[in-house]
């Protein structure tokens, strides 16, 4: 009865032992090799050795795309971050209003990337946006946010900010599992709310915290969609958009547009080697922050 | 929609925190009746900024051409036109037709293989369970980009890039995320169940199929919901992939609308607003419909993330 286990266990596993031998490992074997070569894909691949990290290093647009992008990510996960605590706490306390303004926050989750994009080229159009137009309301002349180089990449923290809705349900769903006792026992000892704030629910909900952090700033360093579709593109010629270049972006365009593949694939390593640093020092930071109620993790 | 969604679905076995505590009413203090104020004001403006762009988006696909930046909710000249006209322009049928198709085969077969791995990683217990399934996190932490190209290359190889099928096949081999989600919830299916129905004759493909498939209905949910919605989105996969556009899902069509009616001369606002409204009104519908089970699949994948 063992060993049958282990055979139903295998064919049971067999789609993803053999996904994971064809999209994921092979990938990874084969892009380490395509990084040491240069490859057009009508071309074998030549082997040049380590020559495309050197010119990594060399290549003023990869330290464009890595700067914006560690930029827009830097800025965007903290605000990300709290705009969606301060949703979720308001919805906390929303009571019987929480379900309609739970949809609310989520649904622009549920529109296309694309479309996304195309609604931030309008609503932060610079002369006749709506986002200018409501900030003139309160008398400040807004920028013109999708030309001017340096209000590019803010405005696209803004625009994503539009699309917390996720993280809003996470960490909600993590308040709400906040015993009720904890609060009681606080405000026996004397705990005002803002103490019971830092004190019961920041550290009770941490894990929540910590996953959307660590997700968000996963998904920031790999922007594309919504930059690529309003500053990319066939017949675009206006290259102000050197402000909105993510790393993503250049990487696609060296493997798709240019028919870079090795140089891209180099630059794909380059992005893995950013990932883990950025993840291994949110996990060194994480365990004194973060709390694990019980062991069974 | 309702009033309040149960975070914990009925079926569902697992644990969870209590939730939906009863709403604290006690004292209406003075203090508590401001905070009461400045919560609901809070969330009203936050509503309405929230909302705001999907009304204006709407509103401003029935302006004429002219009118789209005139920041009226209610156009001051209504008009069918856009719609008329975005239909001429683009095949938007085909492409809504072609990303329903590589929806349906994506979603149906990415639920059913991450279950029949997530089963497989759920109840049996083997040599190397632990080592297998730290590969499956250890995979979803791989920036995509990493393994984009070599994968190219093999639809290259195989003659289907310019086809569909790269859209979709490579999710018949299950995915690290709702691999995960589903052992999970599958985890806390009662063991009990599945050695009687053994005593009783059943083989593993039954356990699987008959039992496990059908408890599993809340998670199952959660994954078609989330993979309907990441492939009717999905934009570089397109990109790479699709040449012709007779071809183009929704995502790829927006964007060739974007540079033929855009970055091509002068910008058609008045197309791209409309068809960036008829390509998001399936997602909206799919929402309210499925809005239960998107909220459980994201408390779900997220805490016990």
């Amino acid at each position: 009865m063992k060993r049958r286990d282990t055979r139903a266990a295998l064919l049971f596993l067999s789609p993803w032992i053999v996904g994971f031998a064809v999209f994921t490992a092979w990938p990874i074997l084969y892009s380490g090799y395509l990084s040491l070569t240069d490859y057009d894909v009508i071309n074998d691949p030549a082997f040049i050795g380590f020559e495309n990290y050197a010119r990594l290093f060399s290549d003023p647009k990869v330290a464009l795309a890595l700067g914006n992008t560690l930029f827009f990510t830097a800025v965007q996960v903290p605000a990300y971050v709290i705009v969606s605590l301060a949703l979720a706490v308001l919805l906390q306390q929303a009571g019987r209003a929480s379900g309609f303004f739970r949809t609310v926050f989520f649904l622009p989750k549920m529109t296309p990337p694309v479309a996304v994009g195309i609604l931030f080229l309008l609503l932060f159009n610079g002369q006749s946006g709506l986002f200018n137009a409501a900030l003139g309301v309160v008398g400040i002349d807004g920028p013109s946010w999708t030309t001017d180089g340096s209000w590019v990449k803010p405005g696209l923290v803004i625009m994503s900010l539009w699309t917390v809705g996720s993280s809003v349900l996470i960490l909600l769903a993590a308040l709400r599992g906040v015993p009720e006792e904890l609060y009681d026992s606080a405000k026996i000892d004397g705990a005002g709310s803002w103490r019971r704030l830092t004190s019961v629910t920041l550290p009770m909900i941490s894990p929540a915290l910590f996953f959307v952090v660590v997700v968000n700033t996963i998904a920031g360093l790999q922007t594309f969609d919504e930059a690529y579709t309003a500053f990319f593109g066939a017949g675009n010629t206006t290259y102000a958009n050197d402000a909105a270049l993510f790393y993503v972006i250049y990487l696609f365009q060296q493997a798709f547009e240019f028919l870079h593949m090795g140089y891209a694939s180099a630059m794909a390593w380059l992005l893995f080697l950013i990932v883990m640093i950025v993840t291994a020092i949110q996990m060194v930071v994480s365990r004194r922050l973060v709390h694990y109620e019980g062991a069974s993790r | 929609m309702s009033a309040d969604v149960d975070v914990v679905p009925a079926a569902a076995p697992r644990p969870q925190p209590p939730v939906a505590r009863p709403a604290r009413r006690r004292a209406t203090s003075p203090r508590r009746r401001v905070v009461r104020w400045v919560v609901g004001i809070a969330l009203v403006a936050a509503g309405i900024v929230f909302a705001y762009p999907f009304v204006w988006l709407i509103s401003a696909s029935f302006k004429p051409r002219g009118e789209v930046f005139d920041n009226r909710l209610i156009p001051k000249t209504f008009t069918w036109d856009n719609y008329v006209q975005v239909w001429q322009e683009a095949p938007l049928a085909l492409w809504l037709l072609n990303t329903a198709i590589v929806t349906v085969l994506a979603a149906g077969a990415v639920t059913i293989s991450s279950a029949m791995v997530a089963w497989g990683f759920s109840y049996y217990r083997f040599r190397g369970r632990g080592v297998l399934f730290a590969l499956v996190l250890g995979s979803m932490m791989l920036p995509g980009a990493v393994t984009m190209i070599p994968t190219f290359l093999i639809w290259n190889a195989l003659g289907q890039v310019g086809s569909l099928t790269p859209m979709w096949a490579h999710n018949l081999f299950g995915s690290a995320f709702y691999i995960f989600l589903l052992r999970q919830f599958m985890l806390a299916l009662p063991r009990d169940l599945f050695d009687a129905a053994r005593v009783d004759g059943a083989n593993a493909w039954q356990l699987f199929w008959r039992i496990a498939l059908p408890l599993s209905r809340p998670a199952i949910a959660v994954t078609l919901v989330f993979e309907v919605q990441a492939v009717w989105t999905d934009l570089m996969r397109s990109l790479i992939y699709l040449r012709d556009a007779s071809t183009f899902t929704i995502p790829r069509g927006l964007k060739a609308l974007v540079d033929a009616f855009g970055f091509g001369g002068e910008w058609h606002w008045e197309i791209l607003v409309t068809a960036s409204v008829i390509t998001t009104l399936p997602m909206i519908v799919l929402f309210f419909v499925a809005q239960r089970h998107i909220v459980e699949g994201v408390v779900a994948g997220g805490v016990k993330g």
